[in-house]
């Protein structure tokens, strides 16, 4: 401690602490002196916006809890009580159901970002894992605190996720009735989502956050041209390509920070409900355990999962296609291994396969909105089956594969589906499942055919010494 | 990419078929409200018809008389005066203060018109305004209904229609081109076009009621991006400031 000069006991306050706490040393290794690369841009936004949504939603979340009240018989009331009566408790609401859209909004983002630039890849495989557990347990987050205002779509909504555990064998039902602490949906699982979404799961979610940040502090931040500008240092051991965080993406975050909360107070001002997609008009009629409404539609952001568990036509296996659909990202630091990490110098190949998941992943999370009618249900299972292949191509990009190799792999895994369409063709519905058909099958054969014989098209760029801007 | 375009747009095409599912089952045309949140007068019109005609059967038990007298333009003594119909256990008309709830028990509503009259705090908000309207203006006599009518955009409905009255009777007519439509056969208090204002008042009330800060929240919402969109002008100068020497 005493050889670096920065953080050496001075005198004042600051000192007599710093004597005591490591204030300084962690300012500096954090912030003052976290060397990140200077190429940033706009995709680099995301995490800092991500932290930012996270203490909105703490300190609105505060104010919530001081007036709602979790009980089945007065849930409802406080909630329009504090829409109405509370002062200011509209804006504090609309801030909270506004905020955990925008937290998905920013949270996918984020994903992506990483997906773009390989920030999954070696040395930051641990990074991405924490980043995926912080999904996860988003995902419980919102998924309990959309239980609490006690409407028809909570009541509804939670009855239809918690009814997926009762599909597991032998435990499924005993399973259920653990969970919500009654043989049906009521005022004990509204206090046990309480529990669970007030202190439980965000303060797993915080040490989550705190991880995530560690571990990347540790390795240093990746970048746009995915090198890592410690290969570059100068004579004091700092990279050449790095600039403290602070002040420079400090300030530059403060502007991401402006932009957004423009963004966010256009809806939370103007559009509270974004037309349906953030706070759903059939929640408004208190829960009624008598009266199922027509369409249960989840959240938007829970949509793309919930169109994967539709595509399956058995429920358990519908349930484990979900669950595998979010396991999968667990694996892609190891999926990939193509060791060129920014899509920037990856091939035609590489980011059509980014391209298409990110397609299916949107196209999914609007069938999930709709009502099940058979297009629906095959369109569900075709981008299903782009979602899951996503992850065979990442992998099978790891390196140039061979003619022969490629014919064989995409022969197979077309042949998967393909047999399972056969097994349960209809001739009353021949013409939507063929030409279905070509979707996946199109897209597999851009991603592994094609760069067989255009070679150009599978290849990846030579990866610059230094970042580019 | 173009075969992602074409993908995409197949998809789309071949999903937007899916028929679009609407408030209460009813999918013919809603009439537009074009109502008037701002329109005090309109709101204290459709708050007087509302009290008079709908709260005997439904409340807004969400709401406070004096929030509604003070969001209107209304002074308490004139909400105490013409508005509260209820009273406390001693018989005492409630407190300006109380939440809007009405005289009528829920077992005395369900045997009355087979289910409960629901609450109307957020109904704008649920059904839409339009639907509303609409719904209001679609009474027509149906001898085989309980109370003698019938709803075009809610069949069966068990509400009777309230506002004959003002309206006056409409009854289902088969035009030559096999078209239903309502048509008026008994003329009411109102011209057709005083009833359309007298709806459109209660929904302009009823949509005040769903969101009473809506204007509020709008108004605020404007100084608030205007003080973010300096803010993040500020923010950007700083940050070029500071980016000065980064190259």
């Amino acid at each position: 401690m005493a050889s670096n000069p920065d953080t050496k006991i001075q005198g004042g306050v600051l000192g007599w602490v710093d004597a005591r706490f490591p204030l300084s040393q962690m300012w500096n290794e954090h912030l003052a002196q976290y060397y990140a690369p200077k190429n940033f841009n706009f995709w680099y936004f995301f995490g800092s916006l991500a932290l930012l949504v996270l203490v909105i939603q703490v300190v609105s979340g505060i104010f919530l809890t001081m007036f709602y009240k979790p009980d089945a018989e007065l849930a409802f009331a406080s909630v329009e009580y504090i829409m109405r009566d509370v002062e200011w408790g509209w804006l504090i609401r609309y801030m909270h159901s506004t905020g955990a859209s925008m937290f998905f909004v920013v949270v996918y983002l984020h994903m992506f970002r990483a997906l773009l630039y390989g920030s999954y890849k070696k040395p930051r495989e641990l990074i991405w894992i924490f980043g995926v557990l912080i999904y996860l347990v988003l995902m419980a987050e919102a998924f309990a605190g959309y239980l609490l205002p006690w409407g028809q779509m909570s009541y509804w909504g939670a009855q239809v996720i918690v009814n997926l555990f009762q599909t597991i064998p032998y435990i499924g039902p005993d399973l259920v009735t653990w969970i919500r602490g009654d043989f049906l949906l009521s005022d004990a699982t509204l206090n046990r989502f309480f529990a669970l979404h007030v202190i439980a799961l965000p303060l797993v979610l915080i040490m989550l956050v705190a991880a995530h940040i560690i571990a990347l502090h540790e390795v240093g931040s990746n970048n746009p041209d995915g090198i890592n500008i410690k290969d570059h240092k100068d004579e004091n051991g700092i990279p050449k390509d790095g600039i403290p965080f602070h002040p420079y993406y400090s300030v530059k975050d403060l502007v991401g920070v402006g932009v957004f909360l423009m963004v966010f107070a256009v809806i939370m001002f103007f559009f509270p409900t974004g037309g349906g997609l953030f706070l759903k008009a059939d929640n408004m009629i208190p829960a009624d355990p008598l009266v199922t409404p027509d369409l249960i539609p989840p959240v938007w952001y829970f949509t793309s999962m919930y169109s994967v568990l539709r595509s399956v036509p058995d429920p358990f296996l519908g349930v484990m296609a979900m669950g595998a659909a979010v396991v999968m990202l667990f694996f892609i630091p190891w999926l990939d291994r193509n060791p060129v990490l920014s899509m920037r110098y990856r091939s035609f190949a590489a980011k059509f396969n980014l391209a298409v998941f990110v397609v299916a992943f949107v196209i999914l999370g609007w069938l999930g909105l709709q009502q099940a009618t058979s297009e629906v249900s095959e369109m569900s299972l075709r981008f299903s089956t782009v979602y899951f292949a996503f992850f065979f191509v990442l992998w099978f990009l790891s390196k140039e594969r061979s003619m022969v190799f490629s014919l064989i792999a995409f022969a197979v895994v077309v042949g998967i589906y393909s047999f399972y369409d056969i097994l349960r063709f209809d001739p009353d519905s021949a013409g939507l499942l063929m030409w279905s058909w070509l979707i996946p099958t199109v897209y597999l054969f851009v991603t592994m055919v094609v760069p067989a014989f255009a070679r150009g098209l599978g290849r990846d760029r030579a990866v610059p010494e230094r970042v580019t801007s | 990419m173009k075969t992602l375009i074409a993908t995409t747009f197949l998809a789309a095409a071949a999903l937007f078929t899916v028929p679009a599912a609407s408030a209460a089952g009813y999918d013919g045309d809603l009439e537009k409200a074009n109502i008037d949140v701002t329109n005090e007068a309109s709101l204290q019109r459709g708050a007087n018809l509302f009290m008079n005609y709908c709260m005997a059967c439904h409340s807004t038990e969400y709401m406070r008389y004096n929030r509604v007298g003070r969001d209107i333009g209304l002074t308490e003594q004139q909400v105490e005066e013409n508005f509260i119909f209820i009273t406390d256990e001693a018989g005492d008309p409630v407190g300006v203060g109380s939440l809007m709830t009405n005289a009528m028990s829920e077992d005395y509503g369900e045997e009355a018109f087979g289910v409960v009259p629901p609450d109307l705090t957020m109904t704008t908000r649920i059904n839409g305004e339009d639907w509303v309207y609409t719904f209001l203006k679609s009474f027509y006599i149906d001898e085989s209904r309980p109370l003698g009518a019938n709803n075009e955009v809610f069949s069966n409905v068990g509400m009777p229609h309230v506002l004959w009255e003002l309206q006056g009777w409409q009854e289902k007519v088969v035009d030559e081109d096999g078209n239903e439509r309502l048509e008026l056969v008994r003329s009411g208090q109102m011209t057709p076009s005083e009833y359309d204002r007298a709806v459109r008042d209660i929904v302009t009330y009823l949509s005040y009621m769903g969101e009473p800060m809506q204007l509020d929240r709008q108004r605020i919402g404007l100084y608030v991006l205007i003080f973010l969109g300096i803010f993040t002008i500020l923010a950007y100068f700083l940050k070029k400031e500071y980016w000065k020497d980064v190259h």
